[in-house]
């Protein structure tokens, strides 16, 4: 008999048909618990401080009093915004990388928009001015990568990425252009005075108008995309461009079509930010929510619904962060190690989800 | 002039060019590393880290210590995330992009983090933290460079880390070109499963390249901060270097000889609007969009072109999973 010398390997993976969703979930639990252990052991090793009162000081930073619980929300809803935004582009394997520009882009003509025609026009011809060039601006600056994708094949992920570095030294170009005092670089609270141009608190609710805009585009879009034919033909191409094509999908044309949908969707946060909350505009103003938002969707599945969770993830690690930054004295920067670290063990147990191991056993023959 | 304007480019390329041969590395076993600007601040970072602690617990600052304890915390500082890096993508199979920018986050996190607390224990009046004496020693340079007129000023006047980093490129560039190991490398991110038929260890090889492509990277960072902020970190700022130098990999097209000169082209890019006459504030800020703009340009170009050796490696950006041939 002929002995084999080859070494048998200890483990082997064995991909897992579809997992139960109970069994996912509970896998995605445990491994966010992992994770906020981890997390409690940074914290104890940085500040010396139990970790089980870090953590009410979190939680307390988030819910503490009714002002921080809306203010929680509000920025759930900017970001979950952008997240929505990401991702149709997404489930198609586009990778766009580009939404900070995009969104950008989208507060810059909010912003300009107020800044040029703010005590020209009546309050309600200005907002649909403000809604349309966001729109239509921030989905050209989304269409640019995905025309070039669409015909030459070009990479998606890095046009995209250098498109924000442009964006923002457009948007820095007008906050000289536009600042207040001249030269300060700054533009400070847009028409602060008669408030043109600013979304209007309803019943007494400041940003309930953001929440609501964003809650009904939740809906839409998951409606969009699981049952429509969009929304179809976005999941096929984004399986396999091939069987696209072999069912007469145009590739191209999805492309730029849903580009664009993503592009105008940024254009819509970008007026969130500009005009619902900031009232200003400067080059840090989306401040990096451009990158969180693929990592929401992503962690998400790409389910709208289940990115209000994941950016509720999101929100709370950083506005937590932020309150245990203050009360013992640490950077802010804090929370983007948290989030790092909750970001790791999340799309690390898609793994588990994935593939089961199984342990070879010694001696054992096929 | 001319020769200030291009030392000073070079000052700012040499960074740039640690961050692209890094990456350019990485991406040739197929891993597009978007965690490269996170990378060099956690470099940067540990070797301030490193630096403080030996220059707070001796009294005289010797020199081979001091150039050797950063270097050996930048190296190991990165080398962790690189192996964070490997760890998701190669043995648990996740996505490169979210697995990278949330390296990105989470790096420079760490960066501003520990730079700020560095600043509380030192008791700093500054929003910054000082390395003279370390930095000092990093920024010697040949004694003889300012004898020689503008020669010596542009060619010699700069410190080892920025004569490693040109070492270093043409060094990997050979490696790509002339050796076994370079062409197991590039067959790896052209098409894995060939390469896996031919017997190369594939996820060694991801290993390898994106664990040495990071510590590459993160030494960029830390000549940022040692030579040319002089020992000085301040939170931020490093700003968007980490994405340029990935920018400077498409440039390049995935070589690292042509790096060497791309990272002069982008250091005089980026520097630019200081040596333009009569420009307002508002214009510099449209000239520093130039690399940025250069970038995407010749990302079209070569698409346009389509030829097959200038688009980088094929299978960039994709897991390989065996059982998925």
């Amino acid at each position: 008999m002929h002995k084999s010398h080859v070494k048998e390997p200890r483990v082997h993976l064995v991909k897992r048909d579809a997992l139960a969703w109970w069994k996912a979930w509970i896998i995605r639990i445990l491994a966010v618990v992992a994770a906020l252990v981890v997390c409690g052991v940074i914290t104890l090793l940085v500040t010396g401080k139990n970790p089980i009162s870090v953590y009410t000081t979190m939680i307390d930073g988030c819910f503490g009093t009714s002002r921080r619980a809306w203010n929680l929300v509000q920025n759930l809803a900017v970001l979950l915004c952008i997240s929505l935004a990401v991702t149709p582009a997404f489930k198609m394997k586009f990778w766009n990388i580009g939404a900070e520009g995009q969104v950008l882009m989208g507060c810059l003509a909010t912003a300009a928009c107020m800044i040029l025609f703010g005590n020209r026009l009546s309050n309600g011809m200005l907002f649909i001015l403000m809604i349309a060039s966001s729109i239509i601006v921030a989905a050209v600056w989304a269409l640019i990568p995905a025309i070039f994708r669409a015909k030459w094949n070009t990479n998606e992920t890095l046009f995209t990425l250098m498109m924000n570095y442009i964006a923002i030294q457009i948007v820095s170009y007008f906050t000289y252009i536009w600042s207040v005092p001249k030269g300060s670089g700054q533009i400070g609270l847009i028409n602060s005075g008669t408030q043109a141009g600013w979304m209007p608190s309803v019943g007494g609710y400041d940003y309930l108008i953001n929440i609501i805009i964003v809650a009904v585009l939740t809906i839409v879009i998951q409606i969009y995309l699981r049952n429509t034919k969009h929304g179809y033909e976005i999941s096929v191409v984004g399986e396999s461009q091939n069987t696209a094509r072999y069912i007469g999908i145009s590739v191209p044309k999805v492309i730029i079509r849903t580009m664009l949908l993503s592009g105008a969707l940024c254009g819509i946060a970008g007026l969130i930010i500009v005009s619902g909350t900031d009232h200003t505009l400067t080059k840090t103003i989306v401040g990096g929510r451009g990158f969180t938002a693929i990592m929401v969707s992503w962690m998400a599945k790409f389910n709208p619904v289940s990115m209000i969770l994941t950016s509720f993830i999101i929100v709370f690690l950083q506005k937590g962060a932020s309150e245990i930054s203050t009360i013992y004295g640490l950077n802010s920067s804090f929370s983007d190690i948290l989030t790092g670290i909750i970001i790791f063990f999340i799309i690390g147990c898609e793994f588990f989800i994935n593939y089961s191991i199984r342990i070879n056993k010694k001696g054992e023959d096929e | 002039m001319l020769i200030a304007f291009l030392q000073r480019a070079v000052m700012q390329g040499i960074p740039l060019l640690y961050g692209s041969t890094g990456e350019i590395i990485t991406e040739r076993s197929g891993n597009l590393n978007l965690g490269i600007p996170g990378i060099m601040y956690v470099g940067g970072i540990c070797g301030v880290i490193g630096a403080f602690f030996y220059e707070s617990s001796v009294s005289i600052v010797r020199p081979l210590p001091a150039i050797l304890i950063p270097l050996a915390c930048s190296l190991l500082g990165s080398l962790i995330m690189g192996l964070i890096y490997c760890f998701l993508t190669v043995t648990l199979r996740a996505n490169q992009n979210v697995t990278g920018l949330a390296l990105t986050t989470f790096g420079t996190g760490i960066g501003n983090f520990f730079g700020g607390s560095l600043i509380k224990i030192a008791k700093s009046d500054m929003p910054s933290i000082t390395m003279t004496a370390t930095s000092n020693y990093f920024r010697a340079s040949l004694p003889f460079a300012d004898k020689l007129g503008w020669f010596g000023k542009l060619f010699l006047s700069y410190s080892f880390l920025a004569y490693a980093a040109i070492i270093i490129a043409v060094v990997v560039s050979y490696i790509f070109k002339r050796t076994w190991t370079g062409l197991h490398l590039r067959a790896v991110g052209e098409n894995p499963a060939t390469a896996d038929a031919a017997g190369i260890n594939v996820n060694r090889y991801k290993y390898r390249a994106t664990c040495i492509g990071s510590m590459i990277a993160g030494l960029g960072g830390l000549y940022y901060v040692m030579d040319y902020a002089n020992g000085v970190w301040s939170n931020d700022g490093f700003g968007d270097r980490g994405w340029l130098a990935i920018a400077l990999v498409i440039f390049a097209l995935w070589r690292p000889n042509a790096s060497i000169f791309g990272s002069i082209v982008f250091g005089g890019l980026f520097i630019a609007y200081n040596y333009v006459a009569n420009i307002g504030m508002s214009t510099q800020e449209l000239f520093k969009m130039a690399p940025y703009v250069v970038t995407v340009l010749v990302l079209i170009f070569v698409s346009v072109r389509n030829k097959k050796d200038s688009l980088g490696p094929a299978a960039l950006g994709q897991s390989y999973f065996r059982e998925e041939r």
